[in-house]
């Protein structure tokens, strides 16, 4: 055993998920030994420090070139450390860090007791409306575990699409997840929906994730390496360094073909497109609302990274096998989401379908196969993480004595009565809808121009078209806002603390400013479509 | 014996892992299916391990193992939670969100 040697890890270049991982266990030590009354304060000043130092040192790297020429494979090859992956580490670390303040929020709901409280259960174990409950309430208990749980999501996505090996890829998606889970079944108000959304996010991720791991084990099986530039060796016939022993044993299509189809229907089930979009309504619909804007903005952006790293990385070699189910999939998302949407009747169920649609807009960057393409969706997914925040950070202010007041009849006239927050709302749904001078116009022009110049004008032609008909409910709910009677018994606005007015200021200045004035942020995605093999 | 058969067998349990998620309907069973496609892959891991003769698909299962310990804890969380509050397992229940 003397040819043990203790691996070289870059400890500079993986700073910004140790920060995080770090944050998290420190959040955790927090829950244990901290009084009740102090733990609130802790974790959200722990948790916003992290999220802030990790974006600098995500700065720091790119500063230092690690996004361009500088770019490595980092932890033994277990990381890479691109111009892709600090990009969506940034965006990831700026949402967390949003997602915090969000979270944090507490004069929406009516005090109790006398203690202001925030928009997660007191005591998320006990059955809704018990004896337990109630008394967790009179004690002034709430659920800062909220905190950590943030935090280890937010870490398993920095690893996400940096992930530079199977086993990697497949850990990140565990430890992305399973906080979601659990951060879904939390809300303060019906909690009955929040669980059921729990329960099938839940069988569901399973679900996919097992799919990915049998995908992982066949691609194991296939190249004999877990490793992307192995896997990516032996699929185009070039298996260098490996010894002669191995030849043997792999090489076989069959393992190829049907790991990969798997690998990517777990990674499309996290992206939601269809025909994986099953779970996003009724989960977006169910998750207390800060938990959803925070899922719907950061897994979309950490999944998609992963899915572009695994389609540009390791099977370039398959692009003439997975291009026709990628294109299939992407203008069924598209079209599939758009359609279902109009029907919809809750805000919440709404933003859902339209993020499906918005996964296939994605996607059409995604399957162009070009460094344009991969830059496209970079500055896509920056863009959408923002106004989706912000679009779930509004629906958490519309309330009524039931809680939030979802149902769209309910924001009938909303306009008339708060002209602000509706006008906000209005910004947001026409950068979903793609309107010149927001951030959503940019954004799609970039990742449809991307699909042309790649060939793809049948995927543009479709994307254009589903655009249109998203763009007809997103008007729809402008209309009902702005140009309908309120309602007697409609919802108030509550005036929230700075916590929420900074997401929803922030979300909104972030879409104007990637609409009026996008070349600085397109140049930055330009420099960062260069994949380390 | 040769080490594929170990594979037609995990291919096998891979297979009636995911036919009892879907035709399964209480949800702590699901789960147990969910956890028999997951071990059927460490089979898979630990098959080709041996057939190429490096540590990579052992070590995997390892961790494997450890993320099936973890998602136990969580899996378990909530479907306790929601018999609870529901006093039923069935995924049928739980229909509130039908449109």
């Amino acid at each position: 055993m003397n040819d043990l040697q203790a691996p070289d890890i870059e400890w500079v270049a993986l700073s910004p998920s140790l920060i995080v991982f770090g944050a998290a266990i420190l959040g955790v030590l927090i829950e244990a030994f901290l009084p009740r009354k102090q733990r609130y304060y802790a974790e959200v000043a722990v948790s916003t420090l992290a999220l802030a130092g990790a974006f600098a040192a995500v700065v720091g790297l790119a500063a230092s070139g690690h996004g361009t020429d500088e770019s490595q494979v980092a932890g033994m090859g277990a990381l890479a450390v691109d111009g892709p992956a600090l990009f969506l580490q940034g965006v990831l670390c700026l949402v967390g860090l949003v997602s915090v303040l969000l979270f944090a929020e507490r004069r929406l709901e009516p005090a109790l007791h006398g203690a202001s409280v925030d928009s997660f259960a007191a005591a998320p174990a006990a059955v809704p409306g018990g004896p337990a409950e109630r008394e967790a309430e009179k004690a002034g208990w709430t659920t800062t575990e909220i905190f950590p749980l943030l935090l280890f999501a937010v870490g398993g996505m920095l690893l996400f699409p940096a992930a530079n090996d199977l086993l990697v890829l497949f850990i990140a998606l565990e430890v992305l997840s399973l906080p979601l889970y659990l951060l879904c079944a939390l809300a303060r108000r019906r909690r009955l929906l929040s669980q059921e959304a729990a329960v099938k996010y839940f069988l569901l991720g399973a679900f996919a994730s097992a799919f990915l791991l049998f995908g992982v084990a066949l691609l194991y099986g296939y190249a004999g390496t877990v490793s992307y530039a192995g896997i990516a060796d032996v699929v185009s016939g070039e298996p260098g360094a490996i010894e002669p022993g191995l030849a043997g044993t792999m090489g076989n299509d069959a393992l190829l073909l049907i790991g990969g189809a798997m690998l990517i229907m777990g990674l499309l089930f996290k992206v939601g497109a269809v025909p994986f979009h099953m779970w996003t309504p009724d989960v977006y619909q169910g998750a207390p609302t800060p938990v959803t804007g925070f899922m719907a903005a950061a897994t979309k952006v950490a999944a998609f990274g992963a899915l572009l790293r695994l389609l540009y990385v390791v099977l370039p070699g398959l692009r003439w096998d997975w291009e026709p189910v990628l294109w299939g999939v992407t203008i069924a998302s598209m079209v599939g989401g758009a359609v279902i949407a109009i029907t919809q009747t809750d805000v919440k169920r709404l933003l859902a379908y339209s993020s499906i649609a918005h996964a296939g807009f994605i996607l059409a960057g995604v399957v162009s196969v070009t460094e344009d393409g991969v830059s496209s969706v970079l500055f896509y997914l920056g863009a959408y993480s923002f106004v989706t925040l912000g679009a779930f950070a509004v629906v958490t202010l519309v309330r009524d004595s039931g809680g939030e007041a979802t149902h769209l009849s309910k924001w009938a006239g909303l306009g008339r009565r708060s002209p602000l927050l509706a006008s906000v709302f209005a910004l947001f749904l026409l950068a979903f809808a793609g309107i010149p001078l927001t951030s959503g116009f940019a954004g799609k022009f970039a990742v449809f121009r991307a699909a042309a110049d790649a060939g793809a004008m049948g995927l543009v032609v479709v994307g254009v078209l589903a655009s249109a008909i998203a763009a007809f409910f997103y008007i729809r709910v402008i209309v009902l806002m702005f140009f309908s009677e309120p309602k007697a018994d409609g919802p108030s606005v509550v005036i929230p603390s700075p916590l929420t007015s900074t997401v929803v200021g922030l979300a909104a200045v972030v879409t104007i400013v990637l609409g009026v004035a996008p070349q600085f942020f397109l140049d930055l995605a330009g420099q960062a479509g260069v994949f380390v093999h | 014996m040769s080490p594929e058969n170990y594979l037609y067998l995990s291919a096998l349990l891979f297979t009636l892992g995911a036919a009892g998620v879907l035709l399964r309907r209480n949800a702590i069973v699901v789960f147990m299916c969910v956890e028999l496609m997951l071990n059927a892959a460490n089979l898979a891991l630990v098959t080709f391990s041996r057939m190429h003769g490096n540590l990579d698909g052992q070590i995997l299962a390892f961790f494997v193992m450890v993320v099936a310990a973890a998602e136990v804890v969580v899996g378990l969380a909530i479907i306790v939670t929601v018999y609870r509050s529901r006093h039923s397992a069935s995924v049928d229940d739980a229909s509130l969100m039908k449109l």
